[in-house]
């Protein structure tokens, strides 16, 4: 993907020095790659602009957690649980925070603690953030540009605070605060960083060629998630599921009403999602260039076309379009473009999202209707079901016949793009990391849960699930009228 | 003395509040009710989960009212609240055994 932008820069430079001698110092510059630089080589190689544009994106993707999906989550749950879900969320972000700063950042992103476990999971070489400063640098996407270090780590970090919250919305109004929080830091150190490690953890486009095994897994592979399809929505989404399905459902599920409370907080969180998503994906770029904006521009396109199609399909079905499948449409759309946003040009990433919402919307539907699970917000419908789709997806929309932007091998130095893609091979791959991250989260989520229920205790007591968490768990109201 | 008990749809209160005031009815409780007769409900769908509102909010005026002006009441609250749809109310009559005014202790027909 880089690659194609890298050739353009090198035939500038070469142009460049023939033709006028005042160019020529800076186009030597370009033509000339440092393999390997230094720490110091490094710093010289990062610049303002893409600085400044991780500093946005972070606080994008920070806003996307509060309060965007506080209040998207929050409004569809009812009046008596609204602050519960607010503090779960809100919490979660402040406690996955602390963790990713004393551990989590280096076990995602560093090498293994040993040679033999690199493709798995990182070492504490920068546990409690040893070594990470305004002077130390990390790699992008393009050889010989970097951005501060300081500045991938809050960015990566954003990413860990959401995901465990994208959760709690399989279980809401039915768990009580603390053993979830409990759930919430085992899941991030045994499912999220090793996901995350194994999908883009790598030695960067300046080491690669030398260290071709210093990566993760799937990354290895050639898996493509350019910003969180796998890590994010899939690993959250059956995480949710397997919550929902092993706590049980809500007091009362089928026979009593449980609208939302709230469809204008769920709009206004909806709205702030689809914001803040131009952090998280056209942020994934690490730097501001071409193809930020190629991202930026399918996100937009696949988020509009996501919530059409989910209003269409339901004046069709129900004869009448509500707001809240507009919301759940556009984050449908969003979910489904954001593995593939840095490699699917926009129209097909408009196709992409017109697809995801019919999808999605026939999984909340009748396949929950159908075998009746309560996955209150829908966790697993959306993210996990539009995150599959998108992963897959992926495959195909990066395919350069279809506008797509290729793969680029990152084991020649400077880095090319690879030639003779093929959708299949990829598509294969792509079903490789999907299956691995549905198993890996699964499994070790059902474990998880398991134990702290028999520890802790997942649930709260009937009597205090009819008073409402707000009450029972946090001792307050969310509306004093 | 008559206590009419009236249920109202909600968005002719107004009106009937105006149409009463023009005939004299110097005062009135108003309360935000729900419940159900032979009115069916409505159907909801919040994405998968469907909905269905067998408790209707309406209103629920209640005016104590001499026995002269009683038959005149009803009469401009039934014009006045129908719609002609089904939905639109009842109106309950029982006899007043007493009235009194709070700040005077007034009794009867002047206490209203």
């Amino acid at each position: 993907m880089k690659g194609n932008h890298m050739i353009r820069k090198m035939i500038s430079g070469v142009v460049g020095t023939g033709l006028a001698l005042a160019t020529a110092s800076t186009a030597f510059a370009q033509a000339a790659m440092i393999k390997a630089p230094t720490a110091a080589q490094q710093v010289a190689m990062t610049n303002k602009g893409d600085t400044t544009w991780m500093m946005v994106s972070s606080v994008l993707v920070l806003m996307m957690s509060v309060p965007g999906l506080a209040l998207f989550y929050g409004g569809l749950v009812r009046t008596k649980n609204m602050l519960s879900v607010l503090m779960q969320v809100f919490m979660i972000v402040a406690v996955g925070g602390l963790l990713w700063a004393t551990i989590g950042y280096s076990m995602a992103f560093t090498t293994g603690p040993t040679p033999g476990l690199t493709p798995f999971i990182g070492g504490f070489s920068k546990a409690l953030m040893i070594g990470i400063t305004g002077s130390s640098s990390a790699a992008t996407f393009s050889n010989n540009v970097y951005i501060p270090e300081l500045a991938y780590f809050v960015f990566q970090m954003t990413f860990a605070m959401i995901t465990p919250a994208l959760i709690v919305g399989s279980f809401a109004e039915r768990i009580k605060f603390t053993p979830l929080m409990v759930f919430v830091v085992l899941w991030s150190i045994l499912v999220y960083y090793p996901v995350a490690h194994m999908v883009w953890y790598w030695a960067g486009p300046d080491f690669l060629a030398d260290t071709p095994n210093e990566a993760g897994l799937l990354n290895h592979w050639g898996a493509l998630d350019f910003a969180g399809g796998t890590v994010v929505h899939i690993n959250a989404g059956i995480a949710g599921m397997v919550g929902c399905l092993m706590i049980g459902k809500r007091v009362g599920f089928g026979r009593e009403n449980t609208p939302p409370h709230s469809l204008t907080m769920t709009m206004i969180g909806a709205s702030l999602l689809w914001v803040g998503w131009f952090g998280f994906n056209a942020g994934s770029n690490l730097e501001a260039n071409g193809v930020t904006l190629v991202a930026f521009v399918n996100t937009m396109l696949a988020t509009c076309a996501a919530a059409v199609s989910w209003a269409v399909v339901e004046q069709v079905v129900h004869n009448r379009p509500s707001m809240l499948g507009a919301a759940s449409g556009a984050v449908a759309g969003l979910v489904a473009v954001t593995p593939a946003s840095g490699y699917a040009a926009p129209m097909t990433s408009l196709v992409l999202g017109l697809i995801v919402s019919p999808i999605c919307f026939f999984f909340v539907t009748t396949v929950k209707n159908k075998f009746k699970y309560d996955d209150t917000l829908d966790v697993f419908g959306v993210h996990c079901v539009g995150g599959i789709t998108g992963a897959l997806a992926t495959a195909v929309l990066a395919n350069p016949a279809l506008g797509g932007q290729g793969v680029t091998d990152y084991t020649k130095f400077p880095s090319v793009v690879a030639t003779g893609y093929s959708t299949l091979a990829q598509l294969t791959v792509q079903f490789e990391a999907v299956a691995i991250t549905l198993v890996w989260s699964g499994v070790v989520s059902a474990i998880l849960f398991f134990v702290i229920d028999k520890t802790l205790g997942l649930r709260p007591a009937e009597e205090a699930e009819r008073e409402g968490l707000d009450i029972t768990e946090h001792g307050e109201r969310a509306y004093n009228y | 003395m008559k206590f009419i008990i009236a249920i109202i749809k909600p968005f002719k209160l107004d009106e009937v509040r105006e149409a009463l005031s023009e005939l004299g009815v110097a005062g009135m409780t108003v309360s935000e009710v729900k419940g159900f007769g032979r009115q069916k409900g409505q159907t909801e769908i919040y994405r998968g989960a469907e909905y269905t509102t067998n408790m209707l909010p309406k209103v629920k005026l209640e005016i104590a009212a001499s026995d002269e002006l009683a038959p005149r009441i009803i009469e401009t609250i039934q014009q006045t609240a129908s719609t002609e749809a089904i939905g639109d109310g009842k109106i309950f009559v029982i006899d007043l055994v007493s009235a009194t005014r709070i700040r005077t202790g007034e009794t009867g027909d002047p206490a209203l």
